[in-house]
């Protein structure tokens, strides 16, 4: 029960660490095509 | 009859679930075709657009995976082929499929008209309803033409890609979309006559469940024999060279032969040919835009520019 516990814990922070990264990812998308933009 | 699903694994959904919901194989090859139709656009893109477009093309192709695979969730249980999707197996519920597609399809239209063009986005947007709305939600269950119609949303990457650069369409890009629409019924019902018993119990009209199987292969072989001439067809409009026509023609020659061995096939236990079919026509697809991209990468002169 308890590995199942910790198991599903570290599921949920690996699945937080890809969205987080997805969603830095889409800023840094973002910044750089308003660059691109801004300054063709 | 209610349909009634049971789930027997309950592992925590991980990033690879989420990944597998966006249909990885089909997002390859939906990639491929778009960037095709990005090289052989006349006109300059800057490579951040263009990144962009191939982006939007691929997440939007995904979340598309995704929608159907929730919307045909209780299917998938039935099938040996797709009982082991995150959905049917469990370890994503159907709702969290549906708000993970449907946010990246907002998104990918959302990105590609603000970035890229309007047209693109359109178009875009157009083939999310032509897969979800169109194939999953209304064909898919109706009629053995489900995947005729519904392979217009696989078909039409090379011409977003185009519009991507151009800002509008021509027959070259329709061109291309054609023969990706011609070659859907031999791929799919070369799949569905070994499939088809998956497909009988899951209560999937494909074309061998519903007409049988003589009528599929004669199908397959007169799709195949309109593919074929139309493969050719870049290189004639002067989109495409000499490493096109080369690949269209000989793996041309090798899919309609193998074509008319699915035709003449008569091991219906195992069906043979429609197992080389299935895998000729992966090969004929690629082969041929690759082709098309190395000649534009490699300045090889299409045969309009010799004239």
């Amino acid at each position: 029960m308890a590995v199942a516990a910790m198991d599903e814990g570290k599921a949920r922070r690996r699945r937080n660490i890809a969205l987080a990264l997805a969603l830095g990812a889409l800023v840094v998308l973002f910044y750089i095509m308003t660059m691109v933009r801004v300054h063709p | 009859m209610a349909l009634t699903t049971t789930y027997t694994d309950t592992r925590a959904a991980t990033v690879g679930d989420y990944f597998a919901l966006l249909k990885p194989r089909v997002m390859s090859l939906v990639i491929f075709t778009g960037l095709a139709g990005l090289v052989a656009a006349p006109g300059h893109i800057d490579l951040p657009t263009a990144f962009v477009a191939l982006l939007c093309i691929a997440v939007a192709a995904g979340a598309s995976g995704a929608l159907n695979m929730a919307y045909e969730s209780d299917i998938d249980a039935l099938m040996s082929r797709t009982a082991n999707r995150p959905i049917p197996a469990g370890r994503i519920a159907r709702g969290e499929a549906l708000g993970f597609g449907w946010t990246l399809s907002v998104a990918a239209v959302a990105l590609m008209g603000l970035f890229v063009n309007f047209t693109a986005a359109a178009l875009l947007a157009f083939t999310v309803f032509i897969y979800v709305g169109v194939y999953t939600l209304w064909l898919k269950r109706r009629t053995p033409q489900n995947i005729v119609i519904g392979g217009l949303s696989g078909a039409l990457p090379p011409a977003i890609g185009w519009a991507a650069v151009t800002g509008s369409l021509s027959l070259a890009p329709l061109l291309l979309v054609a023969i990706i629409f011609l070659w859907t019924p031999p791929h799919f019902w070369a799949l569905a006559l070994w499939r088809s018993g998956d497909y009988a119990r899951a209560g999937v009209p494909m074309m061998p469940v519903v007409r049988g199987k003589a009528s599929t292969r004669r199908q397959i072989l007169a799709y195949t024999a309109a593919l074929i001439p139309l493969g050719l067809s870049p290189a004639a409009i002067g989109i495409a060279g000499p490493l096109y026509l080369a690949c269209a023609g000989g793996i041309g020659a090798w899919f309609a032969a193998e074509a008319v061995s699915v035709f003449f096939e008569r091991d219906e236990a195992k069906e043979p040919a429609a197992h080389r079919l299935f895998r000729v026509s992966l090969i004929y697809m690629f082969a041929l835009f690759a082709a098309l991209i190395a000649e534009h990468a490699l300045h090889i002169a299409p045969f309009g520019a010799w004239a």
